[in-house]
């Protein structure tokens, strides 16, 4: 392929369509709200851009602090169950044959055909107390007391008396079990790109000189993919950090995030220039968070030269 | 397979949005807005399932207007929508506060009444409203209260008051609140005694105290679910509106509606032109046409919601008018307020406080 260097105008042009769409579709949309920040509600719908700095220094009390902590909490969570689960799956598709390759990754994109509605409406179904999991753990209940019983070892001492439904829905547990089932593709297809052009005789020189299996996952695996997983950690952190659907749905009484606050004030509170500076200010803290990222692999690639 | 379906549907892609494209620039000439005389069309924008079943379609037969519904899930959602303008909705059905709060932005149409000859049908004391001075802007749809659905097999007594939903560890984790922090927190207000359109700070904040502590025996903030988890029995106990608990009750006969001792609130979702409705005389027609006595008989049976439409009544048997889930006695009635539109202070205080309650 030709550099750019050498055929500018047509990368110039090529590059014209994308271009055009990210400024008409994201970043003046955006500019509009960053704008609107500055603003004063002035009556019910109108809103006058005064310059103020208010919005943002409302948006530096306490509560919101304590609802952004929240908010990372559950997001660092979810990333760190979905990297654990993620990293054996990306292992096991990178390793197998290209048929079942293909099939396992169809099975990983395949619920993005479905309505993310519709996957947290059918979360409920499986969730709540006389959900298919309480269904089931009750069946197997009923059978093993009928075992004991039959033993003649039952006295209802092994058991409780009856069976007692457990409570997955509507508390932090169910939202985070939300994301991580909305958000592991994020993190597994990442991951399974870099094991994929990961050269295995690595792994194979390592055993052979006498690394162990755990020690040649983390001195010689991890390090490797390392730019897989961090890209994985941001794809699945970032939108996890603004959701709002998932907590509204699943979540109980202690389960508001910082985008349940954002959208009310698009709402209920009718308030949008607040809204604007909480989303800017959530903005600014991906940002940081990029940042962070980018100094790090760079750190990295220079690690590697030397 | 893959290949040939996706080389056809990128064909029809690029058709459709051509034809897009060409609605797009011939709309606004064949909507006939200098002219006269309409298109035979409606846009109506209205809560789910809270019509007749074949309302709109008889509506069509009957006057050769076809009517093109959108659904809303709250107030609020119907507010943000036509906020920075119409978007051409003929009409909408906000409720009782936010008409007025409409009303104060200037963002409805004044109703011509001697277009709308079948408004005789309406009960008189709905043809006035604190919220619209002789119903200049709106006409009353349906009304209905807030209060409790209980599960009868699972809660000992009859919970009677609201004590049981704002200070009572008696069915802990089993009671789920509404979500919106005006209903929530103004039914608060009623409980200590106070207006729900209380304007004094300090009520307020009593409330957000009240609700912080209760907090832990709070199961759910529940959207508009709360008559489904009545009847899983995630919940036993249920802050939800008459119409939505007397659903469930229609399938299950252990769960009942009651309004408590310290009275509620009263809503009225109201019929409105909002400000350029693209068929304003089209609107006329279907407002008349919904105070039609059998028309409205047919949407009340249907919807399970108390109507103002004395004709309608008269045609419907004892267990709609006499289901005091739907029309409670009037000695409740009376301890019962409707929500006014408080102004955009009081609102940020209440939203401020809901922040609040969420996060502790």
């Amino acid at each position: 392929m030709d550099s750019w260097k050498v055929k500018k105008k047509f990368f110039t042009f090529s590059i014209i369509p994308g271009f055009a769409w990210i400024m008409v579709f994201f970043f003046l949309p955006l500019a509009f709200v960053w704008i609107m920040s500055f603003g004063e509600k002035s009556n019910i719908i109108d809103v006058v851009i005064t310059g103020t700095l208010d919005n943002y220094t409302r948006a530096f009390d306490r509560v919101y602090f304590k609802v952004l902590a929240h908010s990372f909490l559950i997001s660092l969570i979810t990333t760190f169950i979905c990297l654990i689960i993620s990293l054996p799956i990306a292992f096991l598709i990178s390793f197998s044959s290209r048929r079942i390759k293909t099939f396992l990754l169809i099975l990983i994109i395949l619920p993005f055909w479905t309505n993310l509605l519709i996957r947290t409406y059918s979360l409920i179904a499986i969730l709540r107390t006389e959900g298919h999991v309480n269904k089931i753990l009750e069946f197997l209940w009923i059978k093993i007391n009928n075992v004991l019983l039959f033993l003649g070892i039952y006295d209802g001492q092994l058991t409780p008396n009856e069976f007692i439904p457990l409570n997955l829905l509507y508390n932090n547990f169910s939202v985070i079990f939300g994301l991580v089932y909305i958000y592991i593709p994020f993190m597994i297809i990442p991951i399974y790109v870099v094991l994929d052009k990961f050269d295995k005789s690595y792994i194979e020189a390592s055993l052979d000189l006498g690394a162990g299996q755990i020690k040649t996952l983390f001195k010689i695996i991890i390090p490797l993919i390392y730019p897989g997983i961090i890209s994985g950690v941001l794809l699945v952190l970032i939108p996890c950090l603004g959701s709002f659907v998932t907590p509204d749905l699943l979540g109980g009484s202690n389960s508001q995030m910082i985008g349940n606050v954002i959208e009310r004030q698009f709402k209920s509170a009718n308030d949008w220039p607040f809204g604007a500076a909480l989303s800017f200010l959530l903005i600014y803290i991906t940002i940081g968070l990029i940042l962070i990222h980018s100094l790090f692999s760079k750190k990295i690639v220079e690690e590697k030269i030397l | 397979m893959y290949k040939n379906n996706r080389g056809i549907s990128r064909r029809n892609l690029i058709l459709g949005s051509s034809a897009f494209a060409a609605g797009l620039t011939l709309s606004p000439y064949s909507s006939n807005a200098y002219s006269s005389k309409e298109e035979n069309k409606l846009n109506f924008y209205n809560w789910d399932t809270y019509i007749g079943e074949d309302t709109l379609s008889n509506f069509k037969s009957e006057t050769g207007v076809v009517t093109k519904i959108d659904f809303f899930a709250d107030n609020d959602e119907l507010f943000a929508k036509l906020r920075e303008g119409n978007p051409g909705y003929d009409v909408i059905v906000p409720s009782n506060n936010f008409v007025e709060k409409m009303i104060e932005a200037n963002m409805l149409s004044p109703l011509n009444h001697n277009k709308i000859k079948n408004i005789s049908n309406i009960e008189t004391r709905f043809l006035n409203a604190s919220f619209d001075k002789n119903r200049k802007y709106s006409l009353p749809y349906m009304w209905g209260t807030m209060g409790i659905g209980y599960a009868k097999d699972k809660v000992k007594e009859i919970p009677d008051s609201w004590s049981f939903i704002y200070e009572s560890d008696k069915y802990s984790g089993r009671i789920a609140m509404l979500s919106e922090a005006a209903d929530v927190i103004g039914m608060g207000l009623k409980y200590l005694g106070h207006s729900i359109n209380s304007k004094n700070p300090s009520h307020y904040k009593e409330v957000e105290e009240l609700i912080i502590s209760q907090k832990k025996h709070i199961k759910v903030f529940a959207e508009d679910n709360g008559q489904d988890l009545l009847a899983s029995r995630d919940v036993y106990l249920a802050q939800e509106w008459n119409g939505d608990v007397g659903q469930v009750m229609l399938e299950d006969n252990n769960i009942d509606y009651l309004i408590p001792k310290e009275g509620s609130l009263i809503w009225e979702d109201c019929l409105c032109i909002p400000n350029g409705a693209p068929h304003p005389n089209n609107a006329h027609k279907f407002i008349d046409y919904i105070y039609d006595a059998n028309v409205g008989a047919e949407i009340a049976d249907y919807i399970q919601y108390a109507t103002p439409n004395k004709a309608a009544r008269k045609l419907l048997g004892d267990d709609y008018n006499k289901n005091t889930s739907i029309f409670p006695e009037e000695s409740v009635l009376d301890k019962c307020e409707s929500q006014l539109y408080l102004g955009e202070d009081i609102l940020k205080i209440i939203e401020d406080s809901w922040t609040r309650i969420r996060a502790a």
